[in-house]
């Protein structure tokens, strides 16, 4: 039985919907990621997990029990927020005591509780201090310690990390994640960053308008995501996106991508797609991701399939661990995650590889998978 | 930067500015702080002159003669107007029993109007807010003729408990009138303060202490109302002030030993017989100024901070 079902859920406000019937579940132990651009419904999506908007229909059941309408504390669940709402007139002991003392938790039982949180997470010596005396890291994990003492079935994150500056966010990520590993909890959190869902997430849902595009396992996601908004969304730098036609070249079904000069870039048909789908003369959208084109001699030694082409380099960012090359093929920018010491100058001519075994491709009709 | 330092961060230094500007800007300071002054110096002064003083001297002379014998008569002894009681000090106990429960009745009930305009919205609660603030720009006069008509009928039921169960519950008592009076129209105002405080007071706290469990009333208590010390003290010394120097509804609503301060002030004053006592009149005057200005000496730095707070984060 999975602890967390949604099925068909639909949130509306006056006559604007923003979640258009969503379904998901999730496992004992997951870590569902709800990822997409701002406005895509999914803060309002934990919200309505969280009992604090109500939902126009469907249903949300919490370990096989139907919610839709008990009080969020009635939920088994904890919310840790974006600005973490710690009460500022409280000491860290007591806002981590709060909701066992709102049970009626007796006082003893819940001081013992919070040492024990306390110790967990490393904050025992702040257990006196007011929320202004922490700095943010701090407060972060009194806002997880809160969520902690109370052994919810379900953990409910929403943007934890976005106030937090980029070397805490990092830390404050792996220490999430041993978190949910060593307590093996079960985690519902929300983050427009893709980096935090793919690092963090057993399952993610990537979600737009309020639909759900596609809900899979991280690699899932990344290799076969279901239409060009996922492909384009996860991902930095974003997966190439090239204007193609089906045709037949020497006895075989391929995609050309046409240049504005030299010679047409002939593509065998990747090992991801069902051949007999494709019909000569459709027009396709070719996906490829930066780090499957690179220069000749760093392609993948395995790929089965690898084409090469001729492109100039247009831009070279070094980014200390990779370099991006941006090189116009197709008339269109296409991005090359190649090695740091990569010897590629802008204006060269240079011979390029794609790793096809890599490579998807798309309707540009529907935008999905083909 | 927070709004406080704001507000008590030191002004730009004058030491930049030419002589001229700066004897031209310390005599006006100069100027208007005298102006301000001069009448509670002669209202202190006088007061502690004997009468023969008063009447015979230069009003800005220093006593000759020290006493504070115009103090206790006008606490203890002064006629007021035909009253039989004597003294102000009845009635400064009748403004004290009506403020203290008036402001903090008010006050506690703008808080839970601006927690509920702000939290827990509803449909049409902007429009309930638009119309709460008529309150704030009523003209008093036009409602006394209606409010005597409803106090009037308080009193009938207060009559009827009394005979049904020997008290009153206060119906029909002049204090109880004016504090009932007093909530009412001062409802408009604290609810203004406390919704436009609440407005920036962060949504998440409240969830939080929904999920934690809180109910609504807890959540007002325990979360809210903790983080409300600026614009609380901001309604008391306004409430505070306003409610102890209304006369209005004071002279209206409250004859004989049952008025309150200002009321028994003026009756003081205001005497057609024998010979005016303005010793006694100027230590009556600032008896009755007293607490109003205690009050704001004890919490004024939280007034300015309090009302620039909602000033700057709007």
């Amino acid at each position: 039985m999975a602890t967390l079902e949604i099925a068909d859920l639909r949130k509306r406000f006056g006559t604007i919907e923003v979640l258009k019937g969503i379904d998901i579940t999730l496992e004992k132990g997951g870590f569902l990621v709800l990822v997409g651009p701002s406005g895509c419904g999914k803060s309002t999506l934990l919200n309505t997990i969280a009992g604090l908007e109500q939902i126009s229909s469907g249903e949300i059941r919490i370990g096989g029990n139907v919610v839709n309408h008990l009080h969020p504390s009635k939920r088994d669940i904890a919310m840790v927020f974006q600005s973490y709402a710690l009460y500022p007139n409280m000491s860290v002991a007591e806002n981590i005591g709060f909701g066992m003392e709102m049970r009626g938790v007796a006082k003893a039982e819940r001081e013992k509780a919070i040492e024990a949180v306390a110790r967990t997470l490393q904050i025992e010596h702040l257990l006196k201090r007011r929320p202004s005396q922490l700095s943010g890291g701090q407060r972060q994990r009194v806002a997880m310690g809160r969520a902690l003492v109370r052994r919810p079935s379900i953990f409910l994150f929403d943007e934890p990390l976005s106030n937090l500056d980029a070397k805490l966010r990092v830390d404050m990520r792996i220490e999430i994640k041993r978190l949910h590993q060593t307590t093996g909890s079960t985690i519902v959190y929300v983050t427009h960053d893709q980096i935090e869902a793919m690092t963090l997430a057993t399952k993610i849902a990537v979600l737009r308008n309020g639909e759900l595009q596609q809900v899979g396992s991280p690699s899932e996601i990344y290799n076969c995501p279901a239409n060009t908004f996922v492909a384009d969304f996860m991902g930095s730098p974003a997966m190439n996106l090239l204007e193609g036609k089906v045709a037949q070249a020497s006895g075989a079904q391929h995609v050309v991508i046409a240049r504005k000069e030299g010679e047409p870039i002939l593509l065998p048909v990747p090992a991801s797609v069902d051949a007999g789908k494709l019909q000569d003369g459709a027009k396709v959208i070719f996906g490829i991701r930066p780090e499957a084109v690179n220069d000749v001699e760093s392609i993948d030694r395995n790929a089965k399939s690898v084409v090469r082409f001729d492109a100039t380099v247009e831009i070279v960012e070094p980014a200390g661990s990779d370099t991006f090359v941006v090189i116009h093929a197709a008339g269109k920018e296409l991005t090359a995650r190649m090695r740091a010491d990569a010897d590629v100058r802008r204006g060269q001519n240079h011979t390029f590889a794609f790793n096809l075994d890599k490579a998807v491709l798309f309707d540009p009709e529907t935008t999905a998978r083909i | 930067m927070t709004s406080a330092d704001l507000v008590t961060s030191a002004p730009r230094r004058l030491s930049g500015h030419s002589l001229t500007t700066r004897i031209v800007i310390y005599g006006l300071l100069l100027l208007f702080a005298l102006v301000y002054l001069v009448p509670l110096v002669v209202m202190v002064m006088t007061s502690l002159k004997p009468l023969g003083e008063v009447t015979g001297g230069n009003m800005f002379a220093l006593p000759e003669q020290l006493t504070f014998r115009p103090w206790v008569d006008a606490w203890g002894e002064a006629r007021i107007g035909v009253s039989e009681t004597r003294g102000i000090h009845g009635y400064f106990l009748n403004s004290v029993k009506m403020v203290i429960p008036a402001v903090l009745i008010s006050t506690l009930l703008g808080a839970l109007n601006g927690y509920v305009l702000t939290k827990w919205r509803f449909p049409g609660d902007k429009l309930v807010f638009g119309m709460m603030l008529f309150a704030c720009f009523i003209p008093f006069q036009s409602v006394i003729i209606p409010m005597a008509v409803i106090l009037g009928a308080l009193g009938r039921i207060g009559v009827g408990l009394y005979d049904l169960t020997g008290w009153s519950f206060g119906l029909g008592n002049a204090t109880v009138n004016l504090v009932i009076v007093h909530v009412i129209y001062g409802l408009g105002f604290t609810t203004l303060f406390f919704r436009n405080y609440y407005e920036t007071f962060p949504n998440e706290l409240v969830k939080a202490a929904m999920i934690d469990g809180a109910s609504f009333f807890q959540i007002f208590r325990r979360v809210l109302l903790p983080n409300s010390t600026p614009i609380f003290i901001v309604t008391v010394i306004y409430q505070f002030t306003n409610i102890w120097n209304d006369f209005l509804f004071g002279s209206t609503f409250a004859a004989g030993d049952t008025a309150p301060m200002t009321v028994a002030l003026n009756n003081l004053v205001n005497t057609s017989t024998g010979v005016v006592e303005y010793n006694v009149n100027m230590a009556a005057a600032i008896i009755a100024a007293a607490p109003t200005l205690l009050v704001y000496v004890v919490a004024g730095r939280y007034f300015v901070r309090g009302l620039m707070a909602g000033a700057v984060k709007g």
